[in-house]
């Protein structure tokens, strides 16, 4: 078989694989489920009672989606220009240590200033942790695949060590947990008596923000060229090393937004259980998006519905929650090639 | 004890070959697929793939090699799903190498939490034992180190012979090697380029399994989630740091493993214990990062890593 590219596809042809992939998913958590003695249909009904079924629920999904909206963001903007970052993990607890370390009073600054010199600090610390495997990447050729992804071992050691030590609560009952942030550092929440917090509208701010420089910036235009055709846009002359550390920058600094997001806006402390790889579905988030900013919110909705929802399903029916990690994991593999058949064509020899 | 008494024991070899052995399996496997031109980022989900089918294959009752035959095949089932996606497709292998990995081991997860629903902590099996090989191991020093350990560690070195014997020797070794670096000379010979990196994928995706597998079969009884721990992202440095070559990737995984068996020592002496453990544990992710570091200057990565080939395009 080879590929043929498609001049001018159809609706249909842009329409039907992508369907089909999501489809797919859906067939094979049902064969999972039926594996595990639930009936699929029982199952896929309380994934969507349990995610957004009732107020609570609902609000339980949106909390879930922040984090996944900003590492879907970093993802998103470092895919565009072919900068793979695998390394929101770690950036997402950059920005975690950051706001545990400035939010426990060392500042007495109030909320109006404290929590943007948080959440930039927070930005500016996971923008350097990426830095350096962009750095690898652009002067030494090192694969910065590989580079992120011990990054996030190594990070995660750290904020272990941190934990028992110098950022131990000295009245955390000897459980590896920071000190509870100030009132001052907490992200108030939207509305009073509702559980959602201003990590949410700062989630939607930033990818309606990274939407505006994709599209209407000379570093939007720049950062997709690069991705598209680097030795192009060298061509062009386009600064190429530069505009890949100022994805790198800008990648690593969203991923930290959840990190600060999550602290200050959901748990109040630092705990090593913080994210349960964020990072990583945050790859599925912006896969999924088609590594477009506005999609990326409607992806981590997605995702998020579906991973509280198991959630729930699981504690009602007893089938293993990781069947909603099976279904996205298989949605990214099948949505990728659903892509790639919207514009070519299988040709038999 | 110091560093030069550790150094010169008989146990800190014996411990480190143990270590490699798991890393040369999987390390093999991505030079295999490498060599062929395909970056394999499912190494570690299909590793944790292979820990979990090998184990639970004996935990049901199959003999040890048994076990790791299923964690073989069951490699070789994910692999040809990597290769069906990278190579005759030609999408991303990052993405589809991650995407694997998040799978295989969500796939994992699942079916042990079916499997096993109502267990606190795994149910243990009687894993490899170590089979002194007679004459070699009386050998006074390093003979004990290198021949009292479990068959599953031979079968790793010889594994190193037979991938260097295969690759450099053989008609299909050359294919295979032809096709990472000019896989339109293996098509102008007449040879499919598809079948041979779908080849090299799906064996090179069941060696790294059963390096998986050597982590509930030999170096433990049992099977825990986090068991694998990074180890597949370590393979891939190594393979880096052997500059694409078995029997340099073996000695970098000897290298590395030795550094392991010593930060585990060290964190038992008095001055180690004075340092944070976690900056022991950082040290294997810490040596690979500065492993590609030194190597990247050396350029012998194979010319098509991860070029798709699209036969009739030029």
């Amino acid at each position: 078989m080879r590929l043929e590219p498609i001049a001018q596809p159809s609706l249909a042809r842009r329409l039907v694989p992508p369907a089909l992939a999501l489809l797919g998913a859906f067939l094979v958590a049902s064969v999972l489920a039926l594996i595990a003695g639930g009936n699929p249909l029982a199952v896929f009904g309380a994934i969507v009672k349990g995610a957004v079924g009732s107020k609570f629920a609902l609000l339980e999904t949106l909390n879930r989606a922040t984090p996944l909206i900003f590492t879907g963001l970093a993802v998103a903007v470092a895919f565009r220009a072919k900068l793979w970052n695998i390394g929101a993990e770690a950036q997402l607890y950059a920005g975690a240590v950051v706001t545990a370390v400035l939010g426990t009073g060392v500042l007495p600054w109030p909320p109006a200033l404290l929590l943007p010199a948080i959440a930039l600090t927070a930005m500016l610390a996971g923008a350097l942790l990426l830095l350096v495997p962009a750095l690898l990447k652009t002067r030494l050729g090192v694969d910065e695949v590989v580079t992120t992804l011990l990054l996030n071992y190594i990070f995660l050691l750290f904020v272990s060590y941190l934990l028992e030590g110098p950022l131990k609560d000295p009245m955390g009952m000897g459980w590896p947990k920071s000190a509870r942030l100030i009132a001052e550092a907490r992200l108030p929440r939207i509305v009073e008596g509702l559980r959602l917090h201003w990590g949410f509208a700062l989630a939607l701010l930033s990818a309606v923000a990274l939407w505006i420089v994709n599209a209407r910036t000379t570093l939007g235009f720049e950062m997709r060229a690069v991705g598209q055709n680097a030795e192009a846009a060298r061509f062009a002359g386009m600064p190429v090393t530069g505009v890949v550390l100022k994805t790198a920058l800008l990648s690593g600094g969203l991923a930290a937004l959840a990190g600060f997001s999550e602290v200050s806006g959901l748990k109040g402390s630092l705990t090593l259980d913080l994210s349960p790889g964020y990072g990583y579905t945050g790859i599925v988030v912006a896969m999924l998006a088609l590594l477009h900013p506005l999609g990326v919110v409607a992806a981590a909705l997605f995702v998020a519905a579906i991973f509280v929802g198991a959630d729930a399903m699981s504690r009602a029916l007893g089938v293993p929650s990781y069947i909603a990690d099976i279904m996205l994991a298989s949605a990214l593999l099948m949505m990728v090639l659903a892509i790639l058949l919207t514009k070519f064509r299988v040709v038999r020899d | 004890m110091d560093i030069f008494e550790i150094l010169t024991s008989a146990a800190f070899w014996a411990a480190a070959i143990r270590i490699a052995s798991p890393l040369i399996f999987a390390t093999m496997g991505e030079l295999i697929c490498e060599r062929a031109g395909v970056l394999n980022l499912g190494i570690e989900g299909i590793m944790v793939a292979g820990a979990f089918a090998g184990w639970i294959a004996v935990y049901m009752g199959l003999p040890l090699w048994g076990g790791v035959a299923v964690a073989f095949a069951t490699g070789m089932m994910l692999g040809a799903l990597h290769g069906l996606l990278s190579v005759p497709f030609g999408l991303s292998q990052h993405v589809v190498g991650i995407g694997l990995t998040l799978l295989a081991t969500s796939l994992t997860f699942y079916t042990y939490r079916v499997v096993l629903p109502e267990v606190s902590s795994p149910p243990k099996i009687t894993a490899f034992q170590p089979y002194p090989i007679p004459g070699l191991s009386e050998i006074p020093g390093l003979g004990s180190a290198f021949f009292t350990q479990t068959p599953l560690t031979y079968a790793a070195f010889a594994l190193v012979a037979l991938v260097a014997f295969v690759l450099y020797r053989t008609p299909l070794g050359l294919a295979v090697r032809a096709a990472g670096e000019s896989p339109a000379a293996v098509a102008a010979q007449g040879l499919s380029v598809t079948a041979i990196r779908m080849g090299a994928v799906i064996v090179g995706s069941g060696f790294m399994a059963v390096g998986g597998a050597f982590l509930t079969l030999s170096a433990f009884d049992s099977f825990f989630f986090d068991m694998v721990n990074g180890r597949g992202w370590i393979c891939i440095a190594l393979v880096v740091f052997g500059a694409w070559k078995p029997g340099k990737a073996m000695l970098g995984a000897i290298l590395f493993a030795a550094f392991d068996a010593l930060q585990i020592r060290l964190q038992q002496t008095p001055i180690g214990a004075l340092v944070p453990y976690q900056l022991f544990l950082m040290m294997p992710y810490l040596l690979s990062i500065l492993a590609l570091v030194l190597m990247s200057r050396r350029a012998e990565v194979p010319a098509a890593l991860m070029v798709p080939f699209n036969k009739g395009e030029r």
